[in-house]
């Protein structure tokens, strides 16, 4: 069952059998733009980037985006950049693995964003989705729609957070606008 | 002249009359299986084994040793044995490995009465099997030949010679476990020491049971057999499978796989995820229904039952290496769990993803530390800055407060730390006695059942690296073969103690120590004749280090003195480059002189840049950029502030090789979070013999080729 976010909902990721979640990925996928006639490497592609910012308490201290693509302890990983999307059939262009049970003791909440890195708005991109899966079975715990998301470039996606011994997931879906995740470090503060 | 059998392979015999060496780097047991021209073996009697060694034409010995001596006398057997079997069983117990994947590969070398050796086979590929048929020997049009067979059994000798159609199979592999006494050989000291050392602490088994079992293996009744039969088949069927497929079919023991066999363990096989490893089998109630057949039913219905397990049509490397781990639990680690074409390059990559992993685990406890470091400074000075913290005993309680939280996710960083460590350790444990002689240690007994290889491995060990935190977690640096960069063993005063002059001289021979050890090792996993080391010691003042090395006469010619054997050598080596470039470029290889074949040459300089002219230094800087494309590698045993003269004009030569150091040093980085690594060069251990006998046996094997 799909949970359909909507901003400022939190989901614990607690398991229906009460076990804690051990593994997430963040999957990011949107619809390449259309070929636009005999030249067709003239297209004004759409790189869409998903990133994630490791932070222990207010601090930024890892960073997992498409210029380092696995955090320095190992926990969260990132399949690699795509840069002009995917058919728009709901699969994931781009995602982020993230280890929950391997996330280093002092980094107590992850953020997830998404950027447009060429600079299209929401609103051009077609298909657009993020959603988080549990890695362990396949299940999708949380599903944005970002196409016809309004007028902007990035969204601060969800935060994924400790509690207990546990993790708790909040959708943020807070819009912002910027190039990669260094212009939304300030958007992302007042989120943490 | 040794054939090197690869497996299914097979190998004419001249003589009848043969010795079968057996070295392992662990105690196995050794027994002969004799069977009829479609490879039963009808009777137990029909198994030589330490609790009854002598068969007519057959003899093993008494007990489970690291090496054995068998002899095969093919005249003297029955007419009516077609197949002589060699089996290689590891005993059962606690101390033991239990299965062939955690140790060093077992090698079987058939040999004429008089020690020449006509064939050797090097049993690899094992994984969780605990028996293996590593040779036969068949009659083939009125001759016997060899043939190298590898076939291994998770479920140990039970689910073998259940496979060779043996009644009581289960009842033989009790009495043979109990012949090779486990009492004893369950005190033996682990796999890692010399194998000497097992033999002896293996011997005093024999006598006691020995005698017991003298020709009375038949003696064990179905009562006490019947609970390892039923266990063995068990965990044959339960695993669903031995890690190997069949030799090709032209061996003739495969049988075409029967639908009924399938079907007549497929109750048991379809439970493959039952947690039960296939290496400790532990004890389980009598099964009726299991697949393994009881001692009393008839023949016929054997083969039906027990068939389907040891059939495997998988790939032997896209088999899963570890069983499932029970959940909640980390994995038990395996030798080789990881991706690979080869148990070589299993390894080669299980190596590098323990390197990671400790790179990464590592960093998190460091980012964890010193998050908490850096909290605790910033709370410290809040709570100075705030004048409330000065009235009585607040600001004690509020610091107090502060260091209490720094410890606590310290302690908890710790924690996770140790549980890594933990695994990583495990991991370790069991692949670095796996490890073939080009990955491994000079003090590994793996190095002292040395042969010339045929193939160059993919990757050489140069040394070990550490981190601080984990000073006895080493993992091996493997440097992929051939090599890119050239090596420079810096003989200069290390950087962490500088207090030098004294140490100088032992500095630099410790530097000339390590250069010799690599060559050596350089030298030995080459196969005979593709690798020639030049050696360049223009003051002589490494002669007696390269003793060891100019003796075995390994080396392509003495050692080059002075500034006219400088100039000699390189100009030679030179040359080479530029002839193979040449025919590389214009398209010609084959068109090379003889001599400058597919060999790769490594050119060891010591003492640079003494006796070196500006030219000599041109020649080598181009030895060292364009060198290793054409199979010329250089390695310089050099102080950098030798060379100070020339000024800034060597750094490019200096950054382009790879700096290894004589003495433990931090000076190599990760790739992937770029921890400073202690770097220790892998040194023949002093005393050691195990340098000479490597490159003795090389000469031999070059001496041999050449001919």
């Amino acid at each position: 069952m799909t949970v359909n976010l909507t901003k400022g909902q939190a989901i614990s990721l607690q398991k229906n059998d009460g076990g804690s979640l051990s593994a997430v990925r963040m999957g990011l996928g949107w619809q390449a733009a259309p070929r636009r006639g005999l030249f067709g490497s003239r297209t004004r592609e759409i790189d869409l980037d998903a990133s994630a910012v490791l932070f222990a308490g207010q601090q930024p201290v890892d960073v997992v985006f498409f210029r380092h693509l696995v955090s320095d302890d190992g926990s969260v990983r990132h399949t690699g950049d795509n840069l002009v999307g995917g058919a728009g059939q709901g699969g994931d262009d781009e995602a982020i693995l993230v280890d929950l049970e391997r996330v280093p003791v002092h980094i107590d909440r992850i953020v997830f964003t998404v950027n447009s890195f060429t600079g299209q708005t929401f609103q051009e991109v077609q298909n657009a989705f993020c959603r988080l899966v549990d890695e362990s079975n396949g299940q999708e715990l949380a599903r944005y729609t970002l196409a016809g998301g309004g007028d902007y470039t990035a969204q601060i996606m969800a935060k994924v957070h400790r509690a207990g011994a546990g993790w708790t997931m909040t959708a943020i879906g807070a819009p912002a606008n910027g190039r990669t995740f260094q212009d939304l470090m300030p958007a992302i503060q007042p989120h943490l | 002249m040794t054939a090197e059998l690869v497996r299914g392979q097979n190998h004419p015999l001249p003589e009848v009359r043969l010795g079968i060496r057996v070295s392992a780097g662990t105690p196995v047991v050794a027994a002969v299986s004799l069977g009829d021209d479609r490879g039963r073996a009808h009777l137990p009697e029909c198994v030589a084994h330490p609790g009854a060694p002598v068969l007519p034409g057959v003899e093993v010995t008494r007990q489970a040793a690291a090496d054995h001596l068998l002899t095969v006398d093919l005249e003297a057997v029955h007419e009516s044995v077609h197949r002589v079997s060699v089996l290689l069983v590891l005993p059962a117990g606690g101390a033991h490995p239990a299965r062939f994947g955690a140790v060093a590969a077992p090698r079987v070398a058939v040999s004429r009465p008089d020690g020449t050796e006509l064939a050797g086979y090097t049993v690899t590929g094992l994984d969780s099997e605990a028996a293996v048929v590593a040779l036969e020997f068949y009659r083939r049009q009125g001759t016997w030949k060899v043939r190298a067979v590898g076939q291994g059994y998770a479920g140990g000798l039970a689910a073998l010679l259940t496979d060779q159609g043996l009644p009581g199979a289960a009842a033989l592999a009790t009495a043979v476990e109990a012949a090779a006494s486990p009492d004893a050989t369950r005190a033996a000291p682990a796999p890692a020491r010399p194998p000497a050392e097992d033999r002896r602490s293996a011997r005093p088994a024999t006598a006691p049971s020995g005698a017991g079992h003298g020709d009375a293996a038949t003696a064990h009744g179905p009562g006490t057999a019947r609970p390892a039969s039923a266990d063995a088949g068990r965990t044959t069927a339960g695993h669903g499978r031995p890690a190997h497929p069949k030799p090709p079919s032209d061996t003739g023991t495969s049988r075409p796989p029967d639908p009924d066999d399938t079907r007549g363990t497929s109750g048991s096989s379809a439970t493959p995820s039952a947690p039960v490893p296939a290496a400790s089998p532990a004890p389980s109630p009598p099964e009726p229904e299991a697949s393994a057949p009881a001692p009393g039913q008839p023949p016929a219905a054997r083969p039906r039952a027990s068939g389907a397990g040891p059939v495997d049509c998988t790939h032997p490397s896209r088999r899963p290496a570890a069983p499932p781990a029970p959940s909640g639990q980390p994995a038990q680690p395996v030798a080789g769990d990881a991706t690979g074409w080869s148990m070589e390059e299993r390894l080669y990559n299980q190596v590098r993803g323990m390197f990671e992993d400790l790179a990464r685990t590592t960093a998190a406890y460091r980012s964890a530390v010193d998050f908490a470091d850096d909290r605790r400074d910033q709370e410290l000075d809040q709570v100075l800055s705030d004048p409330r913290n000065r009235i009585d005993g607040a600001g004690d309680a509020a610091r107090d407060a502060v260091r209490a939280r720094h410890a606590e996710l310290v302690d908890r960083a710790g924690e996770v730390f140790d549980r890594d460590l933990a695994q990583l350790a495990a991991e370790s444990e069991v692949v670095e006695p796996a490890l073939p002689p080009a990955y491994a240690r000079w003090d590994y007994p793996v190095w002292h059942g040395y042969r010339v290889p045929t193939q160059t491995p993919m990757a050489v060990r140069l040394g070990d690296l550490h981190l601080p935190e984990s000073p006895s977690l080493r993992i091996p640096l493997l440097i992929r073969l051939p090599l890119e960069r050239g090596l420079w063993i810096d003989s200069g005063p290390s950087a962490t103690d500088a207090d030098s002059a004294a140490d100088d001289a032992g500095t630099r021979r410790r530097a000339v120590d390590v250069a010799v050890a690599v060559a050596a090792r350089l030298l030995a996993i080459h196969p005979a004749g593709e690798f020639d080391v030049h050696v360049v010691d223009p003051a002589g003042s490494a002669a007696q280090a390269l003793v060891p090395l100019v003796q075995a006469g390994v080396l392509t010619g003495p050692p080059a003195l002075g500034a006219a054997g400088v100039t000699e050598v390189l100009s030679r080596l030179t040359e080479r480059v530029d002839l193979v470039q040449m025919a590389v470029r214009g398209g010609a290889p084959d068109a090379l002189p003889a001599g400058l074949g597919a060999s790769r040459q490594l050119l060891i300089v010591n003492g640079f840049p003494h006796g070196f002219d500006d030219r000599a230094v041109t020649r080598l800087r181009y030895l060292a950029d364009e060198g290793p494309a054409a199979g010329v590698h250089l390695m310089l045993v050099a102080a950098r502030e030798d060379a100070s003269a020339y000024g800034p004009l060597l750094d490019p030569l200096w950054r382009a090789l790879l700096r290894l150091t004589p003495l433990p040093d931090d000076h190599l980085a990760d790739p992937w979070v770029g921890h400073a690594w202690t770097y220790e060069p892998s040194l023949v251990p002093p005393g050691s013999a195990v340098l000479h006998l490597v490159l003795s046996r090389l000469a031999k094997a070059r001496r041999h080729g050449s001919r």
